[in-house]
């Protein structure tokens, strides 16, 4: 049996062999994200034009670091200079950079976005660094360390960057120790609601028992969020790291990920990972000669929302409905199989080796008092620089959306955070900083991460209706305040939308609201109103103009929007009239054309060619008129 | 599908109640839906009852019961595919194509279906054809995607 020094002196000398490698390497983000945006294609390029030239270069698959519209990301490392990451690059670009640089020597810096080295190199001339670009700069990333870096797929590469060591320290402590660790440095769920980690841990350690379950929450239902999956997808071994620090310290000597089946490449990563663990002996019995066993199972989950509430998501696992219980008994005391179980969430458990590694006061280091450390967040929607972030908890939310994020593309009207369970915010909010009870002081949640932007181009009732759409659907139907409250709010939101409401249907809207939050069983039905209550409260003008005038102002609502042609604009073109599915639009070549109010569906056909089509003059116009009511 | 077929898949699990999602999941991947035969072979591996499969196979979203088409169609329905037009894009697949929701089509050429965030949210709005996610799409692109013939 190799121990565990030797792999690690093993793995240090890998990472340095590649760090210090004379041939190039070329890194490329080939994570979901990546993935779809063509990255397999690059890869596929890279290998042709490598054998081509008969040049000879590593190529290394890596996560996601984070600015995801600058995806497919490539960096290409030579030896002796600093790693350059080159933006968007498709097939024919990846090709021209290999050229230029790997032939000729030169960079092409008017591609690269950033580099990773120190500045000064000759090559990085006109090359900034690459976390000092506008979008990473603010960032402090803890969590996300190794995504983007390493390949996720090899152990060697985690475990030479420290990998491993906090699981190391944590056997040689008592569970009690690690416990206060956790207590000093003040880590709080980062599943949204912020429970003290250590609390739960408490409470689980001091329940009797000889079997008890860790598991680690992947559900991610959250329409919208994607920091979970771009997590274990960029470093998965830092969350089975944590797991098994976890499972020491509350006792438990099995652990769970329950992870959303449609996270394909999460799982295949998973599943590798945790075979090399129990290859390098750290899983199993007796890890490291420690006498700590650990057992391991990868869980795929259907993929419900409610199987984020912590007793659905037991019910998940062990084969049933997933359909919250009334609490007490917590499952910190009777859960899985009726042991004492702890869930966490992904990011908590990713944090902890850090916090281990580096001790309780070099965490406190990071946020502000009460709420330290880090948080990452999936920056989405109507925003210039969209992508996977990390900040430190205190940050405002301005710097997040413009600093970070670059603003909005139209005037920004808001930002939605905790998905489904979260609210709206408006420009007034956007002083506020990201703390747990900041953001729920003003109507919404920290959540999991979610954080999406608006511009004047989304309307607030619609976006209300949306929220409630997903939550009725995703009700599960035990208790009625949520499962009819839901419903009903639907059927007052859709009335607004269709500009068919009355005056004091916003007053019930709000009562209803009221009463489904207090009076729901589980999570679910006591946040499912937030959309509407945090909307009502910072947008109330907006749900006021849907109601009296029947008036949309981002043209939104269907029942509200006509669609027009500008006689000035239009030029006769008929990409209009070839596209219209229901033959609504009408017109000789070079003539004016018409559209048919009646026979109008409203789908935005129509509109999309009128705008993006070489031929055609962005002539239609979706406009809503302000009617008396 | 064969005997072997099944007891091919069965070997990768205990034969317990908590296998009973990964199990269903497992046979999706492989034919696509969940079939009748499927739950016969569930319930009598699992020793659980038909009914009991049923309930919690149609509890999650993620199962269908029908045959799907050769061509999957799943519109992302996320939030930020909601802001950016996925509504729009999912009428479009319903009149292209004439089927609604979890329908396939009377050629078994395509299968519609909305899925709830497909996590790209950045390149919003996406479809997915199968396996493959296609992103910042239009009613345009969407059509040509959907007339193009493979």
């Amino acid at each position: 049996m190799i121990s565990f020094e030797t792999r690690r002196e093993k793995a240090r000398r890998k990472w340095d062999q590649l760090e210090h490698s004379k041939a190039p390497v070329i890194y490329i983000g080939s994570a979901t994200c990546g993935r779809s945006a063509g990255a397999l294609k690059v890869l596929q390029a890279v290998k042709e034009t490598l054998k081509e030239h008969k040049l000879n270069a590593k190529i290394v698959q890596v996560g996601c670091i984070g600015p995801c519209y600058m995806e497919p990301l490539m960096d290409i490392r030579l030896a002796d200079s600093p790693r350059i990451c080159y933006a968007n690059v498709n097939p024919q670009r990846a090709r021209k950079i290999i050229e230029s640089y790997l032939l000729k020597g030169n960079p092409l810096p008017e591609l690269a976005v950033g580099h990773f080295g120190e500045n000064g190199h000759p090559v990085t001339e006109g090359i900034p660094r690459f976390f000092e670009i506008p979008m990473l700069q603010p960032q402090v990333r803890l969590v996300l360390r190794n995504c983007g870096m390493i390949d996720p797929e090899d152990i060697d590469h985690y475990l030479a960057n420290d990998g491993y060591q906090g699981l190391l320290d944590v056997l040689s402590q008592k569970p009690e120790e690690v416990i206060e660790i956790v207590k000093e440095a003040g880590l709080r769920g980062r599943g949204g609601a912020g429970f003290p980690t250590y609390r739960k841990w408490e409470i689980c350690r001091s329940v009797p028992g000889d079997q008890k379950y860790m598991i680690c929450n992947v559900s991610e239902g959250d329409p919208g969020a994607f920091m979970n999956r771009a997590l274990i997808e960029g470093d998965p071994h830092c969350v089975l790291e944590g797991l098994m620090i976890a499972s020491y310290a509350i006792g438990a000597s099995h652990g769970y990920v329950y992870i959303n089946s449609d996270y394909h490449l999460a799982i295949q990563r998973l599943r590798q990972a945790a075979e090399q663990m129990r290859e390098y002996g750290l899983l199993g019995e007796n890890i490291l000669g420690t006498g700590f066993d650990f057992e391991l199972t990868i869980k795929e989950g259907a993929g419900a929302f409610v199987c984020g509430e912590e007793t659905a998501l037991i019910g998940s696992v062990e084969g049933r409905r997933g359909m919250p219980r009334s609490r007490p008994p917590f499952p910190a005391v009777e859960g899985l199989f009726g042991k004492p179980t702890i869930i966490n969430n992904v990011e908590t458990l990713g944090t902890l080796p850090n916090i281990i590694r580096n001790g309780a006061a070099w965490y406190r280091g990071y946020g502000v008092k009460g709420n330290y450390g880090t948080k990452t967040f999936s920056l989405v929607g109507s925003v210039r620089r969209g992508g996977l972030i990390e900040v430190p908890l205190g940050t405002k939310l301005r710097r997040i959306i413009y600093d970070i994020g670059g603003g909005s593309w139209k005037p920004f009207k808001g930002v939605q955070t905790g998905g489904p369970s979260g609210g709206c915010l408006s420009e007034e909010s956007l002083d506020i900083p990201v703390e747990y009870e900041s953001m729920q002081a003003a109507g919404s949640i920290m959540g999991s991460g979610g954080m999406i932007i608006m511009d004047e181009d989304t309307c607030v009732v619609d976006l209300a209706l949306y929220f409630l759409n997903f939550t009725q659907k995703e009700s599960c139907g035990k208790c009625s305040p949520c499962r009819v409250g839901t419903w009903h709010m639907v059927t007052i939101l859709d009335r607004i939308a269709r500009g068919e409401s009355d005056a004091d249907d916003l007053a019930k809207l709000q009562t209803l609201a009221e009463t489904a939050a207090r009076a729901s069983l589980c999570g679910l039905g006591q946040t499912a109103p937030n959309p509407v209550l945090t909307t009502l409260r910072h947008f109330r003008a907006e749900y006021l103009s849907h109601v009296q005038d029947k008036y949309c102002r981002a043209a939104v609502c269907r029942e509200l929007v006509e669609y027009d042609i500008d006689p000035e604009k239009c030029n006769g073109c008929q990409r209009c009239i070839e596209i219209c599915p229901t033959e609504a639009i009408s017109g000789a070549k070079s003539e004016l054309h018409r559209i048919d109010q009646l026979r109008c569906i409203k789908c935005k056909a129509c509109y999309e060619v009128c705008r993006y089509d070489p031929l055609a003059s962005d002539a239609i116009v979706i406009r809503s008129r302000r009617r008396a009511s | 599908m064969k005997d072997k077929d099944y007891s091919r898949l069965f070997a990768e699990f205990e034969g317990v109640e908590a296998d009973l999602i990964p199990v269903l999941v497992r046979i999706q991947e492989r034919d696509g839906y969940i079939s009748e035969e499927a739950v016969r072979r569930v319930s009598r591996f699992l020793r659980l009852s038909e009914n009991q499969i049923y309930g919690v196979a149609s509890f999650y979203p993620k199962f269908r019961f029908t045959e799907p088409g050769k061509k999957s169609i799943k519109v992302c329905m996320g939030t930020a595919c909601h802001v950016r037009g996925g509504l729009f894009l999912s009428e479009a697949v319903g009149w292209q194509l004439g089927v609604g929701i979890g329908q396939t089509t009377a050629d078994k050429r395509f299968d519609f279906q909305r899925a709830g965030c497909l996590g790209c949210c950045t390149l919003a709005p996406v479809v997915m054809v199968n396996e493959d996610v296609h992103s910042r799409m239009s009613v345009i692109r969407l059509k040509e995607i959907l007339e193009k013939d493979d």
